[in-house]
């Protein structure tokens, strides 16, 4: 590539090229070709540098200095005084400072003031495929600290006092998980990274493994030393082929570098990571189903107790963690449990990542303290409902959450406060609907999902999705009787205390909250037969339709 | 890695060139997540690396990243040039791409039609 010492830009914009610009142009170059500059200054269009007053326009770089009204009986002496001799031509020089906008450094808190960002601190920052960025933002250093300084239970007791619960969705302590594993007697234990990630709506991990990578690494290998595992997995569902891609590539450095592999940190320690890619079935993200398809073995889940804790992965001792939960531990060892018992609830510490879609204006992914507002997210970070419309609801947790009305928009965000409203924070999904929606449909189209999804082992949840589905069909269809509703309950009932895994018991939480936010709804498709969206096609009457009644009427 | 000491070594060394750099060089961040892909972050990054080319500028250094969380914005590009603010532009395409290059990059002047932070 050829080396130019300066650039001139000449403004060929329509208003220039009025005045003048092109023949200053020409003339510049043959200027420039006489005086032998032609291979060190390079004269490039450009287009509309502003100031169009000022035109003819030319700016000279790297000094940056403007020229305005150059006319081409101007140009020899630029060429000669500025650009053989480096003096400036006064009289020519067009002060660009005043008009030139003022912007602020970019900060990710111009966007949401309300964010804070622990788990996603790398994300969107660090190249994540080079393992030396990682390393300059404090990469790496709890893994040390906790292989040169701490001891097993040290690290467990600072996660325990955290007061870290699990991501995935259940909020279980993960501490106690980690002591459970940690105090299992075996000759071999594993760490599984649970990235399956399937709740629909659920961008959160994907956007980790493929953002820092790194930083779910060195969690895995902390949590191996503080529970005895020597093997890690990563179960990712097989559509994250760029996120697979990248940790196999952060895999490879960090074991280059020695910080995965045999003696870590001349500790002793020896610490391995393997992937393993899902077939894209929903039920492996439950934890027994998950550790099946790692055997091997068909995705199916299993009775509990025994649990992975005590009996896992080929039988024996497994921590299984959710990846936000994981890249949570590398900044709680490295800033102090206490720090981070501090950020959100006394009872849901730390922050969460929350996946925004729907009928918002900004869709996107957010990490906020818990026990923000619903309010504070759909109208802060996602600028309130797209259209001008109503907002009319908003699913938690994703297609196995529940549904929260208009008159709980503030309702904090954290495992407590939800599950109080009748749904779950879940997996951060948040699913955001104006008022064009029709509750039956969003319910139908729900249990669609788990009808489809449902593995079919266990009664409660291969038989209960497919009848709530099909009673919604009938409602949708105007072919409902008011029965209809108390077996959609008696059903629900059913399946959450009687199926086997949380697939078929959490399934139903959205029939739960629409009947009891919702039930108008219902009885408008059932009594009425109206649909007030106009959605359920079947009770939609066009006029055309209505004509050709009346006329064979 | 045998020690905290060789890692922090390291993490300085480190620090220092990405600062070096920083000092003499534009960086351009191209972010490339699931997200930004889909939304045409692969053209917006031939684009720029093309415009680069065709103007000669090989002070300039084009890195990736992952998502940032602003998906409806994307494609985003960061430029921290020397001695302007950090600007993010979203919603970017091959097009606009060229202009952020030839406005911010060769002009020095922020391009605030696409520039995120400036609503």
């Amino acid at each position: 590539m050829a080396f130019y010492r300066s650039h001139i830009l000449v403004c060929t914009d329509q208003e220039c090229v009025e005045k003048g610009a092109k023949e200053v142009e020409r003339t510049l170059v043959k200027e420039l070709k006489k005086f032998n500059l032609d291979n060190e200054i390079k004269v490039v269009d450009t287009g509309c540098l502003g100031p169009c007053e000022a035109g003819p326009l030319m700016v000279i770089y790297p000094e940056g200095v403007y020229y305005g009204n150059v006319q081409v009986e101007d140009v020899s002496e630029i060429v000669e005084e500025h650009l053989l001799k480096g003096r400036r031509v006064n009289r020519l020089l067009y002060e660009i400072g005043d008009d030139a906008e003022v912007i602020a450094p970019y900060q990710q808190e111009d966007v949401f003031p309300g964010e804070m960002r622990v788990v996603l601190r790398n994300c969107g920052i660090i190249n994540p495929e080079n393992i030396k960025e990682y390393i300059a933002q404090d990469g790496y250093q709890s893994l040390g600290k906790a292989l040169t300084e701490l001891t097993q239970e040290e690290v467990i007791e600072m996660v325990e006092e955290s007061g870290l619960r699990g991501r995935g969705g259940a909020g279980f302590p993960t501490g106690l998980k980690w002591k459970f594993t940690n105090q299992a007697d075996a000759d071999e234990k594993y760490v599984v990274a649970n990235a399956d990630e399937g709740e629909p709506g659920t961008s959160k991990d994907r956007l980790i493994m493929e953002g820092d990578p790194h930083s779910l690494l060195e969690a895995m290998a902390i949590a191996g030393y503080a529970v005895g595992a020597n093997t890690g997995y990563i179960y990712i569902r097989g559509e994250y082929q760029l996120a697979v891609n990248r940790l196999e590539t952060a895999i490879e450095q960090a074991e280059e570098l020695g910080l995965l592999g045999e003696n870590i940190f001349d500790s002793g320690f020896d610490f391995k990571i393997k992937i393993r890619e899902g077939a894209g079935a929903y039920v492996c993200g439950e934890e027994t189903a998950l550790l099946q398809s790692i055997e091997g073995e068909r995705g199916e889940p299993q009775v509990k107790p025994p649990y992975p804790p005590s009996e896992g992965l080929w039988g024996k001792p497994t921590l299984i963690n959710n990846v936000e939960t994981l890249a949570n531990i590398p900044v709680i060892l490295e800033k102090g449990a206490k720090w981070y018992s501090e950020i959100g609830t006394e009872s849901c510490t730390g922050t969460k990542v929350f996946t925004l879609s729907g009928d918002v204006e900004n869709e996107g992914l957010i990490e906020v303290p818990m026990g923000t507002t619903l309010r504070e997210i759909v109208e802060g970070f996602g600028g309130g409902i797209v259209n001008g419309r109503e907002f009319k609801m908003a699913q938690t947790g994703g297609t196995s959450g529940g549904c929260i009305p208009k008159d709980l928009l503030d309702t904090p965000m954290d495992y407590d406060a939800l599950a109080e409203v009748g749904t779950a924070l879940g997996s951060g999904a948040l699913l955001v609907m104006d008022d064009t929606h029709c509750i039956v449909d969003i319910a139908k189209c729900f249990m669609h999902f788990f009808e489809h999804e449902s593995c079919g082992k266990c009664l409660p949840c291969r038989e209960g999705n497919t009848r709530i589905y099909e009673i919604l069909d009938r409602i949708s269809k105007g072919e409902g009787v008011l029965e209809d509703l108390d077996k959609l309950q008696d059903l629900a009932d059913v399946m959450s205390n009687t199926a086997l895994c949380g697939l078929g018991q959490a399934a139903p939480t959205s029939i739960y909250s629409t009947l009891d936010h919702f039930k108008d709804e219902y009885l408008a498709h059932i009594t009425a037969k109206v649909c007030a969206t106009d959605t359920c096609q079947a009770l939609v009457v066009d006029d055309e339709e209505e004509y050709e009644r009346s006329e064979t009427a | 890695m045998k020690s905290l000491e060789e890692l922090n070594k390291l993490r300085e060394e480190i620090r220092s060139k990405e600062a070096e750099a920083a000092e003499s060089n534009v960086k351009i961040t191209i972010a490339m997540g699931t997200c930004g892909i889909a939304a045409g972050a692969r053209d917006v990054s031939d684009a720029i690396l093309d415009e680069l080319e065709a103007r000669g500028l090989d002070d300039v250094t084009v890195t990736y990243t992952g998502c940032i969380g602003l998906c409806q914005q994307e494609p985003l590009v960061k430029v921290k040039a020397a001695e302007q603010p950090v600007v993010l532009y979203g919603n970017l395409n091959a097009e606009s791409a060229r202009k952020v290059v030839a406005q911010h990059i060769v002009n020095n002047q922020v391009v605030s039609e696409w520039s995120i932070n400036n609503k």
